[in-house]
């Protein structure tokens, strides 16, 4: 196993490595931003299913040579209405509504991109290949950076009450449905950049794991999306070094790493409690 | 003064009410009783517009729909996530956000409007916990302290004692007061009869539709709540008060 010095040396040899390492990091940061809404809205199968079912989007875009971004929010957008259509007009929960579509469009991404096999690599779209990372793409994720956060803080009144108290929201006049399709497309672009580095498979984990660590350790909201990007961009690098050095595939050694913290946090943070509970410590 | 004309709502084929058409006065409490699914909590969520429903809900002439800010609601404490990372305070402080509209955080005025409020709660010691470490009468004073914050016309509580101590009732009962002072229009779903009389100025009596409606001496009485709830309760409460008396 490398050291961490050698590592570092070969970040300042390798182009690729850099660029690996810059687009794990700031996916790490966006998806912890936005996974912190994901699951205080209760929406981690939600996020789980847009993050699915992006992938005939990928495939039409490579098919039409547009970008990916167009494809992917078109397809997640398409996904999270066809969710509501079907959960508001029948009798079936939620939940089930998002299992029926989102293993739709999974299947249906499938066949597209085999039939556009030529030009993209399934198995890279699913687990994720941080090390091809390319200068556009690099671009591309800073772009979507920016958008992220310039959306939680432009509507960051507007996404902390549809997300504690959506019924108080919508008496005070709030349009809650623009909130939550505007967040399902910020949802979709983060997807497409975590495409690069976990995969499409294992995206939800990067949403919800290093929020719901941050969770584990904050009462304030502020302090949780900090906090879970921090985490995010911290398993993010770890990830990478691991995957560099035992030459692990990139998206399960992050997923990994960000699922240990949590273990962590799980065992001793003041709010779960277990060591403080074992000491017979008043919970904090 | 809240108006509502010819509502009616159905959840199934079978409304809940029909036609419904009631005004409420301002300057008084108003309570809305009747039994379990008589339609309390569908008239108010009707008149708001929170679910599917025909005809139309005025405050002062003006649809509701076009004046939210309006009104403030406080809901039936109900499925809110008390685990969620929120301070007291900042519950409070959401209360401004329809005045305030997109992009416009919360300022100095805003956060003295909250000092205010909590301080009339008497939550003012209590302004950083977590929501989740709050007792139930504590977590309605919160409720009640973003309603004042709000500065609406028109208050509407749903069932704001059920579940809660009596010195947060009290409470809540001196901000009712306050607000019939200032000329608001109050409105509160209620479950508990005994205090109809102490609690309220007008009584609208439902059971899907109006039984009565008036002040609590001309409604309150023996006929309209055998009407609305059942001849043996109305012969308990009223021989009762009778005998006391």
């Amino acid at each position: 196993m490398t050291s961490i010095g050698e590592f570092i040396a070969a970040l300042g040899h390798y182009n690729f490595l850099q660029s690996a390492l810059l687009a794990s990091v700031m996916v790490g940061i966006m998806s912890g931003i936005i996974g912190s809404y994901i699951i205080l809205r209760g929406m981690s199968l939600m996020g789980d299913a847009i993050s699915h079912s992006v992938l005939p989007g990928v495939a039409v875009a490579y098919m039409l040579g547009i970008n990916l971004l167009i494809g992917a929010s078109a397809f997640g957008v398409i996904a999270a209405l066809l969710i509501g259509f079907v959960a508001t007009n029948s009798k079936l929960k939620n939940d089930t509504a998002i299992g029926i579509v989102f293993s739709a469009f999974f299947a249906l991404g499938f066949i597209l991109i085999s039939m556009a096999e030529s030009s993209t690599n399934l198995h890279h779209i699913l687990f994720g290949n941080v090390l091809a990372v390319s200068d556009r793409d690099l671009i591309t994720t800073i772009i979507v950076l920016a958008i992220v956060i310039l959306f939680i803080v432009l509507f960051f009144k507007e996404l902390l009450i549809t997300s504690f108290d959506e019924t108080f929201a919508k008496t005070y006049g709030l349009k809650t449905g623009y909130v939550h399709y505007g967040l399902m497309i910020v949802l979709t672009l983060v997807t497409v950049s975590a495409l690069q580095t976990v995969g499409i498979i294992l995206i939800v984990a990067m949403l919800i794991t290093p929020a719901a660590t941050a969770f584990l350790w904050t009462n304030r909201l502020t302090t949780m999306v900090v906090l879970a990007s921090a985490l995010g961009a911290l398993a993010s690098t770890i990830g990478l070094y691991l995957s560099y050095t035992l030459n692990w595939a990139s998206g399960p050694a992050i997923v990994l790493v960000a699922a240990l913290i949590f273990l962590g946090s799980f065992i001793v943070s003041p709010k779960q409690g277990f060591v403080t509970k074992l000491m017979g410590v008043k919970n904090a | 003064m809240l108006k509502i004309k010819e509502l009616t709502v159905a959840y199934t084929s079978t409304p809940v009410f029909s036609d419904l058409s009631v005004a409420f006065s301002p300057g008084k409490i108003t309570g809305i009783i009747g039994p379990n699914g008589a339609g309390k909590s569908t008239l108010i969520k009707g008149a708001l517009g929170l679910i599917r429903r025909t005809g139309e809900s005025f405050v002062d002439n003006q649809l509701v729909r076009r004046v939210r800010r309006k009104i403030a609601y406080v809901e039936q404490r109900a499925a809110l996530d008390l685990t969620f990372p929120i301070s007291v305070f900042e519950v409070v402080l959401t209360g401004t956000y329809g005045k305030l509209g997109l992009f416009k955080s919360p300022g100095q005025t805003e956060r003295n409007d909250v000092m205010k409020a909590l301080e009339q709660v008497n939550l003012t010691e209590f302004r950083n916990r977590q929501i989740g470490e709050l007792s139930g009468g504590q977590l309605q004073r919160v409720f009640v302290a973003r309603a004042i914050v709000q500065q609406a016309d028109v208050v509407i509580l749903d069932e704001p004692f059920v579940g809660i101590d009596m010195k947060s009732e009290e409470e809540i009962m001196h901000v009712l007061r306050d607000w019939r002072a200032a000329g608001k229009t109050i409105i509160v779903v209620h479950h508990d009869l005994n205090k109809v009389a102490n609690y309220f100025d007008d009584l609208l009596i439902m059971n899907h539709g109006i039984v009565a409606h008036g002040p609590v001496s001309d409604v309150y009485n023996k006929v309209n709540i055998q009407q609305a709830f059942s001849a043996d309760l109305s012969a308990v409460l009223f021989t009762e008060t009778e005998d006391v008396s």
